[in-house]
């Protein structure tokens, strides 16, 4: 037992040293893979837009647009922007039944990893080779994208916590 | 165990006894001998099977298999691809320690439930200062959420070596490196001595101390002889990278369930490949470079 624990308290010493070796520098070294610079990935799992919100005109079309920052009380309760919300609003990403870029160009839904992508350049190169996010299908073919926001939410955009699955049995629980 | 392999692999234990004790001939008593099953006594390393013989082998084992779990088992023995070197990336900045990997690996391996195998462990450690204490590493974590606050988490599989110290002390041979870079065992090879296990830096390698039990519809009947095929006791089992998914061009249980998309994995010998992007645009590392085991397994921080 003694000669087990050994090994495996060498192998975290071994990690720990590399992760002091690398961490400060971590990832800072980027070379342009021009390559795959602008391929955009073909295949998305589908991510449904919730069917009551969409589309958003179906009561829009009724409403003045509103864009005093405000807490919502009446409607989109649940839409809490904790992302970089001081520099920005809701009109800042949308309009009508489109997503609004930067330069003013409306996208749809389904493309909203470009809107992502203006703000998170490097985070969105990566994910185009596949480093960022994730892919499911073949390592050797078509892969299928998850889009930025099956994990982010857009409007709080940090990862939420879930909860863990069962850790393993202790020796002292094995009968 | 079908009563026949049971037999079997005692007796070609007692037999190895015996020829080492010169005694050879007076091992198999007659009872024994009768139920002696010869093929899978005299059954060939894997390597040096041919096709047709593979075929035979595979049969007897299928046969078997679907006496001993009541279920149809199919066991392939898809070739390494041409061309082909596999490497695996864990994204540290991105791994939550949720381990759905660990459950997945379980389920598409037929790791034994009870007594308890798992092919991946997720040590947690103290960011920071602190978690340079090493005894405040854990396995045991069990939070409500993850991840937490300070803490964060490295998953530890086999790293498949280019040059592995467990495939050097085989002493049957049983264990060894494939052209695509899997470090596989012939579980019919293998006599349990876990010279291997000795030998693994990682901690990698794991032991049936009884015959698995896995219910029967929660068997994976699609398995590899150099993978997830059902084990028997006394034999070593580990990490193949999914071979009998990565072999047919799809990705390792562990990369399709991983949440974050923390878990990355490619052909290194395809420059295309995200594998080769994240090792030439990230800074890497592996575990325990200084002991020239050349792991497979790349570990790095995206952010
Ligand atoms: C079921 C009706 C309904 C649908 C569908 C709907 N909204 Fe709204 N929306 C409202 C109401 C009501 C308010 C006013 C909320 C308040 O002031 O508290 C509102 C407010 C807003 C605001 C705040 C600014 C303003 O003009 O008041 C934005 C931005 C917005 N909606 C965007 C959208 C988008 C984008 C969609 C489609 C994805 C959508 N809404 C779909 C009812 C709806
Ligand atoms: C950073 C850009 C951004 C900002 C700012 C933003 N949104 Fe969004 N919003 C998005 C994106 C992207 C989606 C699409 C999410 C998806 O495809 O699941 C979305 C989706 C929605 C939806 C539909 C979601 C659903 O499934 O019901 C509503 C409603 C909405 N936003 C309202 C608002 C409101 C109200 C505000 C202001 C308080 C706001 N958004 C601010 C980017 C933004
Ligand atoms: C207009 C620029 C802009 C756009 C567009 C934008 N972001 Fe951000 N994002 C930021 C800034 C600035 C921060 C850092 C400040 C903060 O965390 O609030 C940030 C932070 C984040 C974070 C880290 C949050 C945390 O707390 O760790 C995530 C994740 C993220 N964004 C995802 C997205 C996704 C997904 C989209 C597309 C739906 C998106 N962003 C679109 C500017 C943007
Ligand atoms: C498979 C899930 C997944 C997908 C898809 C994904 N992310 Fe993330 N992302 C994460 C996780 C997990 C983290 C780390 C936890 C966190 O900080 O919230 C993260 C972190 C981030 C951060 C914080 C900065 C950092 O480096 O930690 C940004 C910004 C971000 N993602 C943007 C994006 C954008 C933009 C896209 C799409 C181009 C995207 N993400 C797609 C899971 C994902």
């Amino acid at each position: 037992m003694q000669g087990k624990c050994k090994v495996f308290l060498d192998i975290i010493v071994a990690a720990l040293f590399s992760f002091l070796a690398f961490l400060p520098g971590a990832g800072a070294e980027e070379k342009p893979a021009e390559a795959l610079k602008d391929n955009i990935p073909k295949f998305f799992a589908p991510k449904p837009p919730s069917s009551e919100n969409f589309p958003c005109s179906k009561c829009h079309q009724f409403r003045a647009t509103n864009k005093t920052k405000r807490k919502l009380h009446e409607y989109h309760t649940a839409v809490e922007l904790k992302h970089a919300e001081e520099q920005r609003w809701c009109y800042d990403c949308h309009e009508g039944n489109k997503l609004r870029l930067q330069n003013g160009q409306l996208i749809n839904f389904d493309k909203s990893y470009q809107l992502c992508g203006q703000c998170h350049g490097t985070i969105f190169r990566d994910w185009k080779a596949g480093l960022h996010g994730k892919r499911t299908g073949s390592w050797d073919g078509e892969k299928l994208y998850r889009l930025c926001v099956s994990c982010h939410d857009p409007h709080k955009p940090k990862y939420r916590p879930i909860e863990p699955k069962q850790q393993p049995l202790k020796p002292a629980d094995i009968k | 165990m079908s009563k026949e392999i049971e037999k079997a692999s005692v007796d070609r234990r007692t037999f190895m006894k015996g020829i080492a004790a010169g005694l050879a001939g007076a091992v198999l008593p007659g009872g024994i001998a009768e139920a002696f099953d010869w093929d899978a006594f005299l059954q060939k390393h894997f390597k040096e099977m041919t096709d047709e013989e593979i075929k035979k082998v595979i049969e007897r084992l299928e046969r078997e298999a679907a006496f001993d779990w009541k279920k149809k088992i199919h066991i392939a023995a898809t070739k390494a691809l041409p061309n082909v070197k596999f490497g695996y990336g864990l994204d540290l900045s991105r791994c939550i320690g949720c381990r759905k990997c660990v459950h997945a690996c379980v389920e598409e391996n037929n790791q034994s439930r009870t007594p308890q195998v798992q092919w991946i462990t997720v040590l947690r450690f103290k960011k920071g200062e602190k978690w340079i204490d090493l005894e405040n590493s854990e396995k045991y974590y069990n939070p409500k959420e993850v991840p937490e606050k300070d803490f964060f988490y490295m998953p530890v599989q086999c790293q498949q070596c280019e040059n592995p110290p467990c495939v050097k002390v085989c002493p049957t041979k049983a264990t060894w490196k494939e052209p695509d870079g899997i470090v596989v065992v012939d579980y019919n090879w293998c006599i349990g001595c876990r010279y291997c296990m000795a030998a693994c830096p990682y901690g990698a390698r794991r032991f049936n101390w009884a015959k698995p039990s896995i219910p029967t519809q929660d068997l994976n009947p699609e398995t590899h002889y150099l993978g997830n095929r059902p084990r028997y006791k006394g034999v070593v089992e580990k990490c193949t990278f999914c071979i009998q998914r990565t072999r047919t061009g799809k990705y390792p249980a562990c990369v399709e369930i991983c949440p974050v998309g923390a878990r990355k994995f490619g052909n290194l010998l395809d420059p295309q490949s995200e594998i080769r992007y994240l090792i030439e645009n990230k800074r890497v590392f592996r575990l325990k470079e200084d002991l020239n085991t050349e792991p497979k397994f790349y570990y790095f921080f995206a952010t």
